[in-house]
């Protein structure tokens, strides 16, 4: 399979009306996993929206990166994991992971980034 | 329903234009719905209807318009 890159970019406040929002809870339970919200708690337990918006990026520069992702894919299927040295990576599940498997891919690689009132990951599949 | 559909838009689809402006078939991402509000709009759609898209239904075609949701929704069992 040729190198394929997916690259997306979230303005943060969309993710704080969200959080605020009157469909907080299943927002957060439809489109990220448990452990990526936890991984997204500050020292208070408050959830930092900045590190949500990064993982929603990531989960969208997936579907940008694996052929036939942004169909019949439930979003917590990609999930963000941290890798144990500080970094990240993605982890499959369900259909998602089937189309990485159809996909003849060996390695799929996340890196996020915050600033401001953005957050961006790029996903890269080879 | 298309009355609801289109007040679920009107507050999470983040479209410039008025909603009410635009026919049941117009491109809601054209019209400037991005990834992340039409994941908004899915989960208030849930909410307000009482249902749960399956994973069959994920995909960009189901949420491009006031009629291609409407037609979701019937097709998971909401009232027309």
């Amino acid at each position: 399979m040729p190198l394929r890159v997916g690259l997306d970019l979230v303005e943060v406040s969309t993710v704080v009306e969200s959080l605020r929002g009157p469909h907080r809870d299943r927002y957060l339970g439809r489109v990220y996993t448990e452990r990526e919200v936890e991984a997204c708690r500050g020292t208070a337990g408050e959830i930092e929206p900045h590190r949500l918006a990064a993982r929603f990026a990531a989960k969208e520069a997936t579907i940008k990166a694996l052929p036939g992702a942004g169909e019949e894919v439930a979003l917590t299927q990609i999930e963000v994991i941290e890798d144990g040295s500080g970094g990240v990576a993605l982890a499959l599940s369900g259909r998602a992971a089937e189309l990485l498997a159809e996909s003849g891919a060996r390695e799929v690689a996340v890196s996020l980034t915050h600033e401001g009132t953005y957050a961006a990951a790029t996903v890269v599949v080879s | 329903m298309k009355d609801r559909v289109r007040q679920v838009i009107k507050d999470h689809a983040g479209l410039a234009a008025d909603v009410n402006s635009l026919p049941d078939d117009a491109d809601l991402y054209r019209a400037g719905m991005t990834s992340h509000a039409s994941v908004n709009v899915m989960v208030a759609l849930e909410d307000t209807f009482e249902v749960e898209f399956p994973d069959s239904m994920l995909k960009r075609s189901v949420f491009e318009s006031v009629d291609s949701i409407s037609t979701a929704l019937e097709q998971i069992g909401v009232a027309a």
